[in-house]
């Protein structure tokens, strides 16, 4: 049925969006953003016994600019904040982000003066993982649901379509 | 770090041009700096003129935060300062917190906590060797140092349900004893670290690499030591012969028989070795302690340190509302204060409590061995190359969560 009866043996057929979906998820480069005591684990994770490599995710990149993925791992603090920000925006799109930890989500036990109560005031977070530290299994399984986001992922059209702008006009495209 | 009035904040102006230097940024975000320590460097070439660290990336209010909680609930807050060796923090305030209540604890607790201890010292020393390792450019001394600190995470696991942060020290002794499998784990532990130790040194021991990027650098005379308030290895690297262990001997250290290497030149290859022999002593000390673990109780006598039985609870009215009470409210310390010093992985590391007789502490104080480590940063580094920083970084073992706390 289709196209795939007329194609030669070994090749198959699928979406520019599915293909692009796959790349991503299967090298995910996270920035090296270790903060706290979940910085050890995710060194942990990415060492001999759980082997980051087997998800793909290993490379950790000491500069944001080659990554994809930030794992903000540990307490922000209010100094750290602007900080995280910075890194945060350096990171090309598309982009990503993991919450690891109590303390990154919601402040976990520190809840004063100095800690940021949830690194999801700053940046966008796409995944939780909670623990203090959360456990090696628990950062894979966390990046296993970031894979199956991503491949949930739309590709923006390049172009607005031009038949629906001629049948309603979207708010603001006068001014562009 | 006070800059006198004379000279120009080098870090305002972006160069100061008596020296012809140029002023640049190291951290907070910055993989060899070991956390999210920020240095401020003057370099002349790629020579450092003077480096100033800024702290407080990590702070987190812990002491002021300590105050807020109970007894046994600051434990938690403990381990998370120097999360190398969690268990050590726990035994410095809990040492400090028995030392108030005038208490002294079991013989088989006494002996588990120095077990604990040096596995933990092994733990940390691990960590910190693969992550100098990799500073210095070799990656697989890391995999193979994870690959033994992972068997120590599991004695953390099977005591206390976690890996890293396991609070498992309490005021008085245990929550409860150890697993029955505990002592046939660290055993088989005992056996296969000396020789994993081995590989480490044949990895990096005689390496020329290893041996050209860390002799002679960050040279530290033993009275530039002294003078800067280091301690552990950091101290003992430049042949100074002090250690908590030994001078102050705290949970009966002075019964285990075991040596303190001590360095000569006072360089970073020095620390490096002077940490490596520690690990073996540690070997020793843990095998000395489990000969003489006995069975026994693991809680302190001392009346309302510790929860009722769970079946007396469930049958008895008195269990039932003192079990409320030491849950809801904790136990009183009597007025006082403590000050109780350990030999922790990093230095000498302190507790200082003070009670007011209520449940929670009214103040606590740290003494951090990383902190005042930070300060002996610059004397080590001037003079040398950016690349001899980050040596010098490693090889005085900072962990930023004890430095801001």
């Amino acid at each position: 049925m289709g196209i795939e009866e007329l194609v030669p043996d070994g090749i198959l057929t699928t979406t520019v969006e599915k293909m692009v979906n796959w790349a991503r998820r299967s090298s995910i480069w996270p920035a090296t953003f270790g903060l706290a005591c979940c910085a050890i684990e995710m060194m942990a994770t990415s060492a001999s016994r759980y082997d980051l490599a087997r998800f793909g995710a290993e490379v950790f990149r000491a500069s944001p600019r080659q990554a994809d993925l930030m794992i903000v791992a540990g307490r922000v603090s209010k100094k750290m904040a602007p900080v995280l920000k910075r890194v945060y925006d350096q990171m090309p799109e598309p982009k990503w982000v993991i919450s690891m930890g109590a303390c990154a989500s919601c402040g976990g036990e520190f809840n004063d003066y100095a800690i940021v109560q949830g690194v999801d005031t700053i940046v966008p977070v796409d995944v939780y993982v909670p623990g203090c530290p959360p456990r090696p299994e628990a950062l894979i399984y966390g990046i296993m649901k970031l894979q199956e986001k991503i491949d949930r992922m739309r590709i923006k059209p390049a172009l607005p379509d031009p038949t629906l702008a001629a049948i309603a006009p979207a708010e603001g495209t006068g001014a562009a | 770090m006070s800059t006198t009035a004379t000279t120009p904040d080098p870090a305002a102006t972006g160069t100061t041009p008596e020296f012809n230097t140029i002023t640049i940024n190291m951290g907070p975000q910055h993989p060899s700096t070991h956390g999210v320590l920020r240095l401020i460097i003057e370099l002349d070439g790629e020579i450092v003129r003077s480096v100033r660290p800024v702290m407080g990336y990590l702070h987190t209010g812990m002491e002021k935060i300590m105050e807020s909680k109970t007894y046994t609930k600051s434990i938690t807050v403990t381990d998370r300062m120097d999360y190398m060796s969690p268990l050590g923090n726990n035994m410095a305030y809990v040492g400090a917190v028995e030392r108030i209540l005038g208490i002294d604890v079991p013989e088989r607790a006494r002996t588990l906590r120095v077990i604990l201890l040096e596995l933990m010292r092994i733990s940390s020393h691990l960590v910190w060797l693969g992550t100098h390792a990799i500073d210095l450019g070799a990656m697989s001394v890391f995999l193979y140092c994870f690959r033994e600190r992972e068997k120590l995470l599991d004695v953390n696991d099977m005591v206390s349900g976690s890996r890293m942060t396991p609070s498992y020290f309490r005021v008085g002794g245990f929550y409860q004893d150890v697993p029955d499998i505990f002592v046939p784990h660290v055993r088989k532990f005992l056996d296969e670290f000396p020789k994993a130790l081995a590989e480490y040194q044949n990895l990096l021991t005689k390496n020329r690499i290893w041996m050209q990027r860390t002799i002679g650098v960050g040279v530290m005379s033993g009275e530039q030591a002294i003078s800067l308030g280091c301690t552990g290895a950091t101290l003992r690297g430049s042949g100074i012969k002090y250690d908590v262990r030994k001078a102050k001997p705290y949970l009966g250290y002075e019964t285990y028989d075991f040596e303190i290497p001590l360095g000569k030149s006072g360089d970073v290859y020095d620390r490096y070795l002077v940490r490596i022999e520690e690990m073996k002593q540690s070997l020793r000390i843990i095998r000395q302690g489990l000969d003489r673990l006995k069975p026994g109780s693991v809680r302190s006598d001392y009346p309302y340190l510790f929860p009722a039985k769970r079946e007396d609870v469930k049958s008895g009215m008195e269990e039932l509302i003192y079990h409320f009470k030491i849950m809801s409210e904790g136990f009183a310390v009597p007025t006082g204060d403590a000050y109780y010093s350990i030999e922790s992985p990093k230095g000498e590391l302190g507790f200082y409590v003070v009670a007011d007789g209520g449940p929670k502490p009214y103040r606590v104080h740290v003494r951090p061995p990383s902190f005042i480590h930070l300060m002996s940063l610059e004397p080590m580094a001037i003079g040398r190359l950016v690349s001899d920083l980050v040596a010098c970084i490693g090889s005085i073992d900072i962990v930023l969560g004890e430095v801001d706390r």
